[in-house]
């Protein structure tokens, strides 16, 4: 279980984390999501203890990371595999860890087969390792204690189809077998797949938070026409809730409501469905467009 | 939205066995992987072994080019010297600033969650370390004076008593020490050895040609000058007073900016 609790930080006069909190429940794989810079990275380097909240808190295990006695037993944390001394070979990278857990010398061996490293390639210095080998490393260091919590930063990132896939069944057996998994993502469809539950977070603030079954649940009716005006109106005239998206129209009511309202109105229509999610995705564009990075190609 | 659950979507709840509480992880241990991580790459393993290297080659020179009756344990100790002098500091900065520069810090800090134990356990290997280079390096000294000696048919002169080599291997300690302060203080590795060669090559002659010119200081030289005072060690006369004036320029050129850098190291963001 991982408690986060109005967690603040502020660099100078810029806030990357605002008012955070979320609880990431055991048995079930929560995704954060969220758009470059959103401040997910922040906000799990404060859960470890790496970086000083400026206000509220967060808890691991119902402990502040600083009490764990032997963090490495109870919380496995990767958040960033590139982080590694270039000169030491994975193995003697996994053999630190493990003397430090204070580990049977075998363990390293099993974790090295689990994320299917070679001995070849254990045996070579990271800084020869490909983006996805020291991936699977940095996950290979934090599964090695057989912590109850995962906190991962990106995990995906880098790996081939095959390894998100061989990732995204680990994570699911470990959630199925009581654990707590935390993992970061900037790709709504990557998380969509694995995460139980979703906190989605921008410039700091969390936008919104729930089940994936909720978030995702069919909310009203997603409507696409040349016409957005005409059919505008009709909608107000019909006095139905709706909302402008970049291209469409979400409307609070059922399509065949919708497809009526559009009749009357003379619109044609290029799309009518239930939105399925859509909402998300939409809120998840407006988040990425907000941050001003590029226009939303969608 | 909200957070509240939809109660069919919760699975029936698995919970892991619960595990006893492991205990906390102890020093020992921490100062054992320590002292491996200063082996463990080719950089750290040739830092090392050049202690070793170094001393010998500095041994053959003496025993090649020091005139015949040049050749006592004392001239083998100072042509070791050197070299120790210049490499220890260095394996002592490298210890701390490589959790920084090769950012292993994020791995480190996070399984010993507390900044200050990682510290202190790099200070005992960096000391150990210190203390048993210097007895290589001592020992290695005396083979090259037995050598020296016979090739030269000469006698064998010990000239340094072991109080003498105590006092010369705790001097190489606190020249390590300054240089485990700055990399605590900097976190920086080219700044902190920078700043290493700074403090015990280059103050030196200013802080001599201060001395000469300035009366006040040539009386105030040896209670601020580090390296002025650290030199009554190399010189194996050691009175009380030598001892407090080691005592009080370690406390500003050591223990204050040690402090300093400790207290910024536990304040600090990893990352
Ligand atoms: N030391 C710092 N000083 C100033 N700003 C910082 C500092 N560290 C992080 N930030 C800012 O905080 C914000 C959040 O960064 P963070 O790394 O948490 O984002 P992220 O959600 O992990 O993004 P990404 O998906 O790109 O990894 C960014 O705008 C970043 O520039
Ligand atoms: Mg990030």
């Amino acid at each position: 279980m991982i408690k986060v609790d109005s967690l603040t930080k502020r660099y100078g006069a810029f806030t990357a984390v605002d008012d955070v909190s979320f609880t990431a429940r055991p048995g079930r794989v929560t995704g954060f999501l969220g758009p470059n810079g959103a401040g997910k990275s922040t906000s799990m380097r404060v859960m470890v203890g790496l970086t000083p909240a400026t206000s509220g808190y967060a808890e691991v295990s119902a402990r502040r990371f600083a009490d764990l006695p032997n963090p490495g037993l109870e919380v496995g944390v990767l958040l960033d595999a590139s982080a590694q001394h270039a000169g030491r070979t994975g193995r003697e990278i996994l053999t630190i860890a493990q003397r430090t857990m204070g580990l049977p010398a075998g363990r390293v061996d099993e974790m090295l087969e689990r994320v299917s490293l070679t001995p070849t390639e254990s045996g070579r210095r990271v800084r020869n390792y490909s983006l996805g080998m020291r991936q699977r490393l940095g996950i290979a260091t934090a599964l090695l204690g057989d912590p109850e919590v995962l906190i991962l930063d990106e995990p995906a990132n880098g790996l081939d189809p095959a390894g998100i896939r061989w990732m995204r069944d680990l994570l699911r057996g470990y959630a199925d077998q009581g654990g707590t998994v935390l993992l970061s993502s900037h790709l709504l469809h990557e998380i969509e797949v694995i995460a139980d539950d979703l906190v989605v977070i921008g410039n700091g603030r969390i936008v919104a938070q729930g089940t994936k079954a909720e978030l995702l649940a069919s909310a009203g009716t997603l409507v696409r026409t040349r016409d957005v005006p005409t059919l505008s109106r009709a909608l107000v005239d019909a006095d139905v809730e709706f909302s402008p998206m970049t291209d469409a129209l979400r409307v609070e009511a059922d399509p065949d409501v919708v497809g009526q309202v559009a009749l009357r109105a003379g619109v044609a229509l290029t799309e009518l469905r239930a939105a399925d999610g859509a909402g998300l995705e939409e809120m998840f564009l407006e988040l990425t467009a907000d941050t001003q990075r590029e226009g939303v190609a969608a | 939205m909200t957070a509240t659950t939809v109660e069919g979507a919760v699975q029936t709840e698995v919970v892991r066995a619960p595990r006893p509480a492991p205990a906390r992880i102890p020093f020992s241990r921490i100062v054992t992987v320590e002292l491996r991580k200063s082996f463990d790459t080719r950089s750290g393993f040739w830092l090392m072994a050049s202690i070793g290297i170094l001393a010998v080659i500095a041994t053959g020179a003496t025993i090649l080019f020091a005139p015949d009756d040049q050749l006592t344990y004392d001239n083998f100790a100072a042509a070791i010297g050197f070299p120790m002098a210049v490499v220890l500091p260095v394996i002592a900065v490298l210890s701390v600033t490589s959790e920084w520069s090769q950012r292993t810090g994020l791995t480190s800090f996070t399984l010993v969650p507390h900044r200050g134990r990682v510290i202190g356990a790099k200070l005992a290997v960096t000391v150990g370390v210190g203390v048993a280079s210097m007895l290589l390096a001592a020992a290695i000294g005396a083979l090259g004076n037995l050598l020296g000696s016979t090739i030269a048919g000469t006698d064998t002169v010990w000239d340094v008593s072991a109080l003498e080599l105590a006092y010369i291997v705790l001097a190489n300690v606190l020249g390590m020490l300054i240089g485990f302060m700055l990399g605590v203080l900097l976190r920086n590795s080219a700044a902190a050895i920078v700043g290493y060669f700074v403090i015990s090559f280059v103050l030196v002659p200013l802080s001599m040609l201060l001395a000469q010119s300035q009366a006040w200081f040539e009386k105030a030289q040896p209670w601020v000058d580090f390296n002025f005072a650290q030199g009554y060690l190399f010189n194996g006369d050691m009175s009380g007073q030598h001892w407090a004036q080691i005592g009080v320029t370690s406390l500003f050129w050591l223990i204050i900016p040690m402090t300093i850098g400790l207290w910024s190291v536990l304040r600090s963001e990893v990352k």
